[in-house]
């Protein structure tokens, strides 16, 4: 399943690599951010209203 | 109804709501679809051999480095001329995925260039450029972060934003301006539409440009919610603390 990348199998799987972790670095800090300011609010309200 | 009013917090945090998760599945679509494509069923190049395969993430990442900025330096022009909170907010949102893109275009650019050329970095006009735009949106979140209030914040960051877009344009024509450097030229010129890339590596490549063009999106919207979410906090915690 895997294409035999030849001599250059380091660099282009190293590429591969690389991208995916800050790909999800970004995807899944900006859902914990999301998450936490959307708690923050919700407490902030609640405080309010009750 | 004015376009503007999409504009509003209220209205954005409601119409945003149901778009996004379709943005978010759209958008991992065609990452999907394209990066699969690309890494599995592409040939090597007849000269670059498989590190071909690392275009596909390359070259999305880098338009998508230069136009993350040109997408802030709109937000934060309107900033200074309308004065939409959620256009400031935007921007300061767009930043992080911005530096995300660039950062994996050098590095990735890096990777592919010590097998091609020899060497990981060479103080070429394209890639000093790069550097210098990944410098400038560093810079332009520390700027977000050290100034309290945030019009003030907004101020002075669409002021940087607008010095920085200098380097967004000179990333994009570097190869242009100067025509030296290891750097190659365009491959697929926008402007003229025409290509120097073969169809079996340019479909792919396309689909996977598109799929960076989405999640870009996708992340904006998600993080300008939350920039709207941190703002009111502030506010209520303000209004709190003065009674």
């Amino acid at each position: 399943m895997i294409p035999d990348l030849g001599k250059y199998a380091a660099e282009v799987g190293l590429a591969y690599g690389v991208s995916i972790v800050l790909l999800a670095g970004i995807i899944g800090i900006s859902w914990r951010q999301s998450v936490a300011q959307k708690r923050a609010l919700d407490a902030v309200e609640a405080r309010r209203n009750g | 109804m004015s376009l503007w009013e999409y504009a509003n917090p209220k209205r954005f945090m409601g119409w945003t709501a149901p778009v996004l998760p379709w943005v978010f599945g759209v958008a991992a679509l065609f990452l999907v679809t394209g990066l699969v494509w690309g890494f599995f069923f592409t040939p090597d190049d007849y000269r670059q051999g498989s590190t071909v395969k690392i275009i596909y993430l390359h070259v999305p990442a880098a338009f998508m480095a230069i136009n993350t900025w040109i997408m802030m330096l709109v937000a934060s022009l309107i900033w200074l001329v309308r004065r939409q909170h959620v256009s400031a907010l935007a921007a300061k949102a767009a930043a992080p995925i911005g530096l995300t893109m660039t950062l994996i275009a050098l590095l990735t650019g890096a990777i592919w260039g010590q097998p091609m050329w020899g060497t990981y970095w060479a103080w070429d006009p394209r890639l000093t450029s790069f550097l210098i735009l990944f410098l400038f949106y560093l810079g332009y979140m520390a700027l977000w972060a050290a100034i309290d209030d945030p019009d003030t914040a907004a101020d002075l960051t669409s002021v940087l934003c607008i010095v920085g877009s200098v380097f967004a344009v000179l990333s994009r024509y570097a190869v242009k301006f100067w025509n030296q450097g290891l750097h190659q030229g365009t491959s697929v010129p926008l402007a003229t539409g025409g290509r120097t890339v073969s169809d079996v590596f340019f479909v792919p490549l396309a689909i996977s440009s598109v799929g960076f063009i989405l999640l870009f999106i996708a992340l904006v919207l998600l993080r300008t919610r939350t920039e709207i979410r941190r703002r009111r906090v502030r506010a209520l915690h303000m209004r709190e603390s003065r009674r």
